[in-house]
């Protein structure tokens, strides 16, 4: 799975997660970025993303993710 | 909506959940609206936010309250202002394996298994005594998973010292207080997290970073489990099961295989799948589910295939059979109309996804589950959560009865060329007095599922109920009708509030099995005579419309009041002297309650 195609799915993951087709993911993406985006809606956003990429985040790397870019990176390495 | 409905996939309720609130919200029809305290030992807010999805599915408009993180037993045990004014409608406690504050350790003695098993239940008791004292409203009460590691590998389940016995001891002390406590249900978490997979539930990383009970992904099912309680509780549950017959109640085609060709019975592992699921069907008839026949067939051939030999259903089981060549959509409008319920009773039980999506298209309210092989069809109604069973009352085992002896009434009444005439050969005597405390159930019942010959459709908790009964500020009236046919049971209420010199009738509702039957004049008489006798001068009658209760809206006209007001909403107001009343039930024979 490629860099691009793995932004276009999360893109889609964000828009369902906060209800706001505006939202255009970069790798520097934070969650200071989207207005929605505190701790309690982070745990709904990480359930929905191991879903749709069929994989697991550890509890290490939920904790220490500093964008979106970095998310997309562990993605990357790790879903089937 | 479709995404709320069993076998719904968690994954698009957690990603999606904002839009899903969106659409339901932009429905339209009537809500009931209900305040839920949610006292929390863990984090609650994607509880709470995926319960109110389930409840706005099924009408029902929650407001909630939720304690401060894990402040359950403070909140319980000495309420806050915030709560205290909230005035819940249910509260529902929720606990799990991770708030148990007494486990026991393998260096403690018996004796301080059994005190710490006793310190544990008190801490309960005394939360559930509190609030029930304090706010007389319905409490859900989870019980316990099973832990999420056994020390003691198997011997954990027999050992007194093992989480998992101590756990299973617990619950089991839970469920002797939900017997004998009315109002007070339990959540079943140990059987939810069983069926969702306990490894899975019992994530540790939710807990550890979050402090979540159970993993994000099993928050739906848990929220669908106590949304049905509340449902249960608040009269959305379903009355009737119609059922297709062809290869949902037996394998084949009836018509074309001949009785002797269907699959049904022992033979083979697809006849014994029906037969399962005939059984099934069967002991949702005992729990006073009615069953009708929704089938394309000639009736002749249905009956047939009913009486199969091998079969585990009859076709006295059913209170309506329509095997025809109609269109399902409109058959299940008229099996309504012929049992006097809203279409939104039913549920509709089909093999084929074509049957199926008519009946979902055509007629709104109808739940229909997906039927998708024999070996699932159990499940797909069992948990759909439709017939949740909050309430049983005795009058529940013989409702089956009840309709079956209206539908011979009918049959009567074609006989007859005079109305009146046939009311009279009714034979019909009736019970109209105050409340029995052995009613008070079924009365409740009454209060939250009647929605058409209802003029106020206010709805009654079982405390509110009893408090009504303790009060001497009312007149009651429960009317219970027998005729030739059989029992009819409880099937009308009056409730009246006495306002100076005249009485404010805050609840007047019949069961529609009873209409036309001159029921409402007897019960009127007797709510005169009542009023006279305590020196009440007036009658005031208020008509509240809802989109349901329009055959009412001339009740009280019809009974000669004389409106005095009415609002822009079509809210009337209604009164009669009743020093003048003369009784006008003619029909019936009336009597009070026993004497002891």
């Amino acid at each position: 799975m490629d860099g691009r195609e793995i932004f276009a799915r999360l893109n889609k993951v964000f828009q369902e997660v906060f209800d706001d087709p505006s939202i255009r993911l970069t790798p520097q993406t934070t969650a200071d970025d989207i207005e929605d985006w505190d701790s309690l809606e982070h745990i709904t956003l990480i359930s929905a993303v191991e879903r749709e990429f069929h994989m697991k985040f550890k509890m290490k790397e939920i904790s220490s993710m500093k964008n979106v870019g970095e998310m997309a990176g562990i993605i990357q390495e790790r879903a089937r | 909506m479709q995404e709320l409905i069993y076998p719904f996939d968690p994954g698009v309720i957690i990603r999606k959940r904002k839009a899903l609130k969106r659409a339901l919200e932009a429905q339209e029809g009537p809500r009931l609206r209900k305040k839920i305290a949610v006292l929390g030992g863990s984090t609650t807010s994607d509880l709470v936010k995926t319960l109110e999805l389930f409840l706005l599915d099924a009408g029902i408009e929650p407001v909630f309250y939720e304690s401060e993180y894990a402040q359950y037993f403070q909140d319980a045990m000495f309420p806050p202002e915030s709560l205290a004014s909230f005035q819940p409608d249910v509260i529902w406690i929720h606990t799990t394996g991770r708030n148990i504050e007494n486990w026991p350790t393998v260096r403690d003695s018996d004796q301080q298994v059994e005190e710490k098993l006793a310190a544990e239940l008190g801490r309960f008791q005394a939360m559930w005594e509190s609030l029930e004292k304090r706010f007389r409203c319905p409490i859900i009460q989870n019980n316990f998973e099973k832990p999420f590691f056994r020390l003691l590998g198997n011997r954990d389940a027999w050992d007194i010292h093992g989480r998992t016995h101590f756990t299973a001891r617990l619950n089991g002390a839970f469920a002797q207080y939900a017997a004998e406590h009315q109002g007070f249900f339990l959540n079943d978490t140990d059987y939810l997290a069983a069926d969702f997979g306990l490894r899975r539930w019992a994530d540790p990383a939710c807990w550890n970073m979050y402090k979540y009970a159970m993993c994000f992904e099993a928050i739906p099912a848990f929220a669908f489990s106590v949304a049905n309680i509340i449902k249960s509780l608040f009269g959305k549950n379903k009355k009737v099961l119609a059922l297709d017959l062809d290869n949902t109640l037996w394998g084949g085609v009836v018509g074309d295989d001949g009785v002797e060709g269907i699959e049904i019975g022992q033979e083979t592992g697809v006849a014994q799948s029906y037969y399962e699921f005939q059984s099934y069907v069967k002991q949702l008839k005992d729990l006073g589910i009615l069953l009708t026949v929704c089938s394309k067939n000639e009736e002749e051939n249905a009956l047939a295939g009913l009486s199969h030999p091998e079969g585990a259903l009859r076709p006295e089981d059913f209170t309506l059979i329509k095997a025809n060549w109609e269109n399902k959509d409109r058959n299940i409008r008229e099996t309504a109309a012929a049992l006097d319920l809203l279409p939104e009773s039913i549920v509709f039980a089909d093999d084929n996804p074509a049957e199926r999506e008519i009946v979902q298209a055509q007629v709104p309210g109808v739940l229909v589950p997906e039927l998708e092989g024999v070996e699932n069809y159990i499940a797909a109604i069992d948990r759909s959560g439709c017939f949740e069973t909050t309430t049983f009352s005795q009058d529940d085992l013989k409702r089956g009865e009840m309709y079956k002896a209206n539908a011979l009434r009918a049959a009567q009444q074609a006989s007859f060329g005079d109305y009146g005439e046939y009311l009279r050969s009714l034979q019909m005597h009736a019970v109209i007095d105050d409340f029995l405390p052995v009613y008070l159930t079924r009365i409740t019942q009454l209060t939250n599922k009647s929605n058409q010959f209802n003029l106020t459709t206010k709805r009654f908790t079982t405390e509110e109920m009893e408090a009504v009964y303790n009060s001497p500020d009312y007149i009651r009236l429960y009317g219970k009708l027998v005729d030739k046919f059989g029992d009819n049971g409880v099937v009308s209420v009056v409730i009246g509030r006495k306002n100076g010199e005249a009485l404010d009738i805050e609840l007047w509702l019949m069961s529609c099995r009873v209409l036309k039957r001159d029921m409402e004049l007897a019960m009127l008489d007797k709510l005169a005579e009542r009023c006279r006798e305590q020196g009440l001068k007036t009658l005031r009658g208020f008509y509240y419309p809802t989109p349901k209760n329009g055959m009412v809206k001339g009740l009280y006209e019809s009974f000669g009041f004389k409106k005095t007001a009415e609002e822009p909403d079509g809210s009337t107001v209604w009164e009669l002297e009743t020093g003048s009343y003369a009784p006008k039930c003619k029909v019936i024979a009336v009597t009070g309650n026993p004497v002891e």
